[in-house]
């Protein structure tokens, strides 16, 4: 054995040893992270999942056509605004006789949901033949019924301390008793928009503003970044320090705080061009600001690993500049053009900030119908719920949750998906 | 001739080449297919080619030999203004084909292209399938009007090249997918399917073991018929074998332009000499 042998053998120990740690470094990172990442979906989902479950209570209603003050020939409009909310009241004292303080009574009307009077008053409209027949129907119950119900109120505690009290847990057994009370998947959900009775509260409001909004979003941020990645990387003249300059500033640009985006939106879009606030297209306008450095950096990273031996032959065979570029270039960069749109539309879906200096961050209890109606987004519904005192709306925070992270995966999954596409050209 | 060319062999170190020896022009001027006269090439501040006169004559292979970093690379990419993609890169000078100057203002690169195809050091075939690749010119220039005739210019093609018998079953499956010379041979066929009247080659068998190198070697023999070719090659061997003139570049400079024997058996520079005798290079 010669001297350097020797040498590298009584280095090799310590070699081995240094490789060792430096992996388990990092399969302890690894680690560390999937444990939070546990940790945080577990508390999400443990909280979250019984806002997929309402509970609904039974009624027997008599739609008493002269409490409403109708007739047979009462008109349509009639019929819309008599007080429903009178008939769900006399039925629920109909149900519990014994009931007469004041106070009590008024607690036993808050059984049921508000939503009720206008669940009976379609059902008038639809068919006025059920006037003045009786008959059970389901209904929202209110949001302290259903948290109780979830087993989220003890009622062990002293009754001062509940928000559900004696009284009404004795209607709550009785009716549970009778069959009356019954957990059911909580459509509402996912078919309302934001409202201030828990019970009554969906997130389909944030769910199409923020798909509104993304839509505009991709619509002009792909379009408007990709071909500005080409133009810089294919068609400006290199060594220019215009080009430089505008290199520099979207770097720059990328690294720019998202609220100074939002302000920016507020003077230039609103006040300058007059684009309606709390719409998912002045959103979606912001958004696309803030995302366009993202894809422009990312999509000229993957334009600029196209081998050069490809545009060569293109152009060796006369394909013209443009040519080339699209019928080369840009397919085979388009795996890494879809991974820097994936990120920053992840990145825009996720974003609050911008959207506090355009009037998005609003109560809005109406489903957008288009890009211009006034809508929220998810990350703001969350943010929104987060903040309101009523117990139900703690898991219907999480549940939003749920659904952004679920909406988020879908977006990635199609962009993965079309990717995969693209790379399966060889 | 012996002592007048001893008296023409230059000192070793000289690096001072005045003037190409040997025959740079030809002698009949309607054999010429591509002309350069006084071709300088610069990047940026840097010149890389300096004054080449130089005939490329009707239906022969003309090999450029000479050391590494001597511009026969970028005096071939030149000559299809392949350079035209590098911003800071600017040729003055006459070059001609056929007579026209191929860096007038009204001469369209892509239809120079298409008259001049490229042949490059490393097989790049489009990320397509066999069919696609050889068809992609084709399809670009408007060359057929229906499927039957792309198919048959397909067939041509790769017969052609030689690689129709090996891949006439899978003609569908991508052309990256095929071995090095098989390669090649395909981008050789994407190359003649455009039908050019020249074919310029740089170091085309580089990159290949000697067996698909001689398969090539073989081919061009035959496309010399149809074809003008220039070829870059680093193999004096190759030169020796397939070209009928041999051009030796150093520095930048055309030293020597000869029938490739004389090239070869009889230099007449020394730099010329020193090289395909391996003193450097």
């Amino acid at each position: 054995m010669n001297k350097s042998t020797q040498i590298v053998e009584a280095g090799l120990k310590k070699r081995y040893a240094r490789e060792k740690r430096f992996r388990m470094f990092g399969l302890i990172s690894i680690l560390i992270s999937l444990a939070f990442l546990v940790v945080l979906l577990t508390d999400i989902i443990s909280k979250g999942y019984p806002a997929f479950q309402q509970t609904y209570i039974k009624v027997d209603v008599t739609i008493d056509s002269k409490t409403l003050g109708l007739t047979a020939d009462s008109t349509e409009d009639e019929l819309y605004t008599a007080s429903y909310s009178r008939i769900i009241r006399d039925s629920l004292r109909a149900k519990f006789p014994e009931v007469t303080d004041r106070k009590q009574r008024r607690a036993l009307t808050n059984l049921v949901s508000k939503s009720a009077a206008y669940d009976i008053r379609d059902k008038v409209i639809a068919n006025p033949s059920i006037l003045d027949t009786t008959a059970s129907y389901w209904f929202l119950a209110k949001d302290d019924v259903d948290v109780f119900m979830k087993g989220n109120i003890d009622r062990d505690l002293p009754e001062d301390d509940r928000r559900v009290k004696d009284y009404q847990l004795g209607w709550i057994d009785q009716l549970v008793a009778e069959n009356r009370l019954e957990k059911r998947f909580n459509t509402v959900l996912f078919t309302e928009a934001d409202s201030r009775e828990p019970e009554q509260a969906g997130i389909r409001g944030a769910l199409m503003g923020s798909l509104f909004t993304m839509l505009i979003t991709m619509f002009l941020a792909v379009p408007i970044g990709v071909a500005s990645a080409t133009y810089l990387e294919e068609f400006a003249p290199q060594n220019n320090k215009w080009v430089d300059m505008i290199e520099i500033n979207i770097n720059n640009l990328a690294a720019v705080p998202s609220i100074v985006f939002g302000l920016l939106g507020l003077a230039v879009y609103i006040n300058f061009f007059g684009v309606p606030r709390s719409t998912p297209l002045i959103g979606g306008l912001v958004l696309a600001l803030m995302t366009l450095p993202t894809i422009i950096i990312a999509s000229r990273a993957a334009i600029k690993a196209v081998p050069p031996s490809m545009r060569e032959a293109a152009l060796g065979l006369g394909a013209s500049k443009v040519q080339t570029v699209f019928q080369h270039v840009l397919p085979t960069a388009m795996p890494g053009i879809l991974t820097g749109t994936i990120i920053g539309m992840a990145q825009a879906l996720g974003e609050t900030a911008p959207l506090l200096m355009i009037g998005m961050i609003a109560f809005v209890s109406d489903v957008p119908q288009g890009i211009l109606d006034p809508s929220t987004v998810m990350p703001v519904q969350i943010y929104l719920w987060s903040d309101s005192p009523e117990r139900a709306f703690t898991e219907r925070t999480s549940a939003a949750i749920m659904v952004l992270l679920a909406f988020l995966i879908t977006m990635n999954l199609i962009a993965i998906m079309l990717r995969k596409r693209f790379e399966q050209r060889w | 001739m012996s002592t007048d060319t001893a008296t023409k062999k230059r000192d070793e170190f000289d690096v001072e080449i005045l003037d190409t020896v040997g025959q740079p022009l030809l002698k009949d001027q309607a054999e010429v297919k591509m002309a350069a006269r006084g071709c300088d090439v610069f990047y940026a501040d840097h010149q890389a080619i300096f004054g080449v006169d130089l005939d490329i004559g009707k239906n022969e292979i003309i090999a450029m030999i000479g050391p590494s970093g001597c511009g026969k690379s970028t005096f071939l990419r030149a000559l299809n203004r392949m350079n035209d993609t590098i911003d800071i890169c600017k040729v003055t000078g006459d070059l001609t084909l056929d007579g026209q100057d191929i860096y007038a203002k009204d001469q369209d690169p892509v239809l120079l292209r298409a008259r001049v195809g490229m042949v490059f050091q490393k097989p790049n075939p489009f990320p397509k399938s066999i069919y696609d690749n050889v068809a992609y010119g084709a399809r670009l220039h408007g060359l057929v009007t229906n499927k039957s005739e792309l198919d048959d210019l397909v067939e041509a093609s790769l017969t052609k090249a030689g690689l129709f018998k090996e891949v006439k079953d899978s003609l569908l499956k991508p052309g990256t997918g095929l071995s090095g010379g098989q390669q090649q041979r395909l981008c050789i066929a994407r190359t003649i399917a455009v039908d050019p009247e020249v074919i310029l080659m740089d170091e085309p068998t580089s990159a290949l073991d000697p067996i698909a190198t001689a398969i090539i070697e073989e081919l061009m023999d035959e496309l010399r018929h149809n074809y003008t070719i220039a070829i870059v090659t680093h193999s004096m061997q190759q030169a020796a074998r397939i070209s009928q003139r041999t051009a030796y570049f150093h520095l930048g400079k055309l030293v020597e332009v000869n029938a490739t024997n004389t090239v070869f058996t009889n230099p007449e520079h020394k730099l010329t000499e020193n090289y395909i005798t391996g003193r450097f290079g």
